[in-house]
């Protein structure tokens, strides 16, 4: 035990010499995966409430796929089955982005999270008091300024739950990064465990390191609704 | 059969060149196993929360680890971690007992492995269910002098369900995709099947985004019959009309 730690504690934190890996390759693949979905998730998620059919449809259609099918085979199709077709190897372009790992991989993961951030998104936008947005009309407030001054502050802040959640199995679901050979800290528990042989050990430190980041993640999340939930509590 | 469909619906284009049986049999492995890891999980659920409930803190804390523990650890970590230990502790149980080598069945093991997994987010969902049946329903079994058992079975459990059941169908759709993960401990389920097919046809693209819709066929499915069964299970109550 105390060996593999020696040997090993490096490359499970962050590096193996060359390149980025363990602790730090998974907090970049999931906080490159949660800012490109948070970001592209605000404008879908305004889409998926509209009231015209032609813009809600075709969101709704990408979270009921993203949301329906596991985020292993999204990262198998996004890593060897669009690299299988040879027009997309045809184009340098392409060619270029679908060749490195490392994109395919973040860009499954922000397709994933993006489609559920967006369903958050947007049932809390759904669950809007009809009060707050008549008042909003009231003193003048339409189009954009409607949504960027009154509903989307209300409703990210009473989504913060939810998407905390949604963070914490973004981080959990990373782990599959290591079947596209990024190298992340499940990664280097495999190559630990195939040199060593010692299983418990080297899957134990990485379910510890995974444990040790979710109740960080939890008690931040926990400061940010104390900050931003406050005025839903019971009041003093 | 399949194939004979294929080329009557004038889909040969789509042909799975073969691969019906071998996807089929892969799904229906996909199937097997979620619904055994289902039903195990439900069962450590039922524990779990009665342990969780319990007056004694001698089962409270052992169930308080559990669910902290497991829920904090992404799945595919544990998967490996206990699908590798528990054939290297058995060997060595074994070992020491001078028996023979016994191997663990590949099936077996991911069915355990994920039921263990999912116990503990039933447990979750029943401790929250159960708590959310009024006090006084079983305060009124008890003066009708039904037993332990029968308060469970015949007063908590109906009303209990309903306020589980979407818990239970947000866990029965995540378990069902955390299945496709055990192609990497080396069982034959659906994205192994697509995977083979595809590498040795060389249309790795077109059988993966079979998978996929077959995944979603199976999810869609479910949530059609979780609907049906929120509607039953909710029966004698209803919600305020917007």
């Amino acid at each position: 035990m105390i060996e593999l730690l020696q040997e090993y504690w490096r490359p499970f934190l962050y590096s193996d010499g060359q390149h980025i890996t363990g602790l730090a390759m998974t907090m970049w693949l999931l906080s490159a995966s949660i800012a490109i979905g948070f970001l592209v998730s605000i404008p879908l998620s305004i889409a998926r409430v509209s009231s015209n059919r032609l813009v809600r449809w075709p969101v709704q259609f990408y979270t009921y796929l993203f949301r329906g099918t596991p985020l292993y085979i999204q990262l198998l199709i996004c890593y060897t089955g669009i690299y299988s077709i040879a027009a997309v190897r045809a184009q340098p372009l392409l060619d270029a982005f679908f060749r490195d790992a490392m994109n395919c991989t973040i860009l499954a993961f922000a397709l994933n999270t993006c489609a559920y951030t967006t369903e958050i998104f947007a049932g809390s936008i759904r669950s809007m008091s009809y009060g707050e947005v008549e008042a909003a009309k009231a003193y003048g407030l339409t189009g954009w300024k409607l949504y960027a001054y009154v509903i989307m502050p209300s409703a990210l802040r009473r989504s913060l739950p939810y998407y905390s959640n949604e963070v914490i199995l973004m981080l959990h679901s990373t782990t599959v990064a290591f079947t596209a050979t990024v190298p992340d800290i499940l990664k280097v528990a495999r190559d630990a465990n195939s040199a060593t042989f010692m299983t418990f050990q080297s899957f134990g430190i990485a379910a510890l390191i995974y444990l040790t980041v979710t109740f960080i993640l939890v008690g931040l999340f926990r400061l940010a609704e104390r900050r931003w939930l406050a005025f839903l509590g019971p009041s003093h | 059969m399949l194939e004979a469909l294929v080329q009557n619906l004038g889909l040969s284009a789509f042909s799975l060149k073969g691969f019906g049986p071998l996807l089929l049999a892969g799904t229906w492995m996909t199937i097997k196993l979620s619904v055994l890891s289902l039903a195990v999980s439900i069962v450590l659920g039922l524990i779990g929360a009665s342990a969780k409930l319990s007056s004694s803190p001698l089962l409270r804390a052992p169930a308080q680890l559990y669910t902290t523990l497991i829920r904090g650890v992404p799945d595919l970590v544990l998967m490996l971690l206990i699908f590798y230990s528990l054939q290297t502790w058995l060997s060595s149980i074994t070992d020491a007992l001078d028996w023979e080598y016994i191997e663990i069945d590949p099936f077996a093991a991911g069915v355990i492995t994920l039921g263990f997994i999912y116990g503990a987010y039933f447990t979750e969902t029943f401790r929250g269910a159960i708590l959310a049946v009024p006090r006084g329903q079983v305060e009124a079994a008890t003066a009708y002098g039904l037993k332990r058992g029968q308060r469970f079975r015949y007063v908590v459990f109906p009303q209990m369900m309903r306020f589980a059941l979407p818990g239970i169908g947000n866990n029965w759709q995540v378990l069902l995709k955390a299945t496709a993960l055990v192609s990497i401990i080396g069982l034959a389920d659906l994205v192994k099947a697509s995977q083979d097919a595809g590498k040795s046809t060389y249309q790795l693209f077109y059988f993966l985004v079979l998978a996929a819709l077959i995944y979603l066929l199976i999810t869609s499915a479910s949530n059609f019959a979780l609907r049906w069964a929120e509607r039953r299970y909710s029966a004698g109550s209803r919600e305020a009309q917007r």
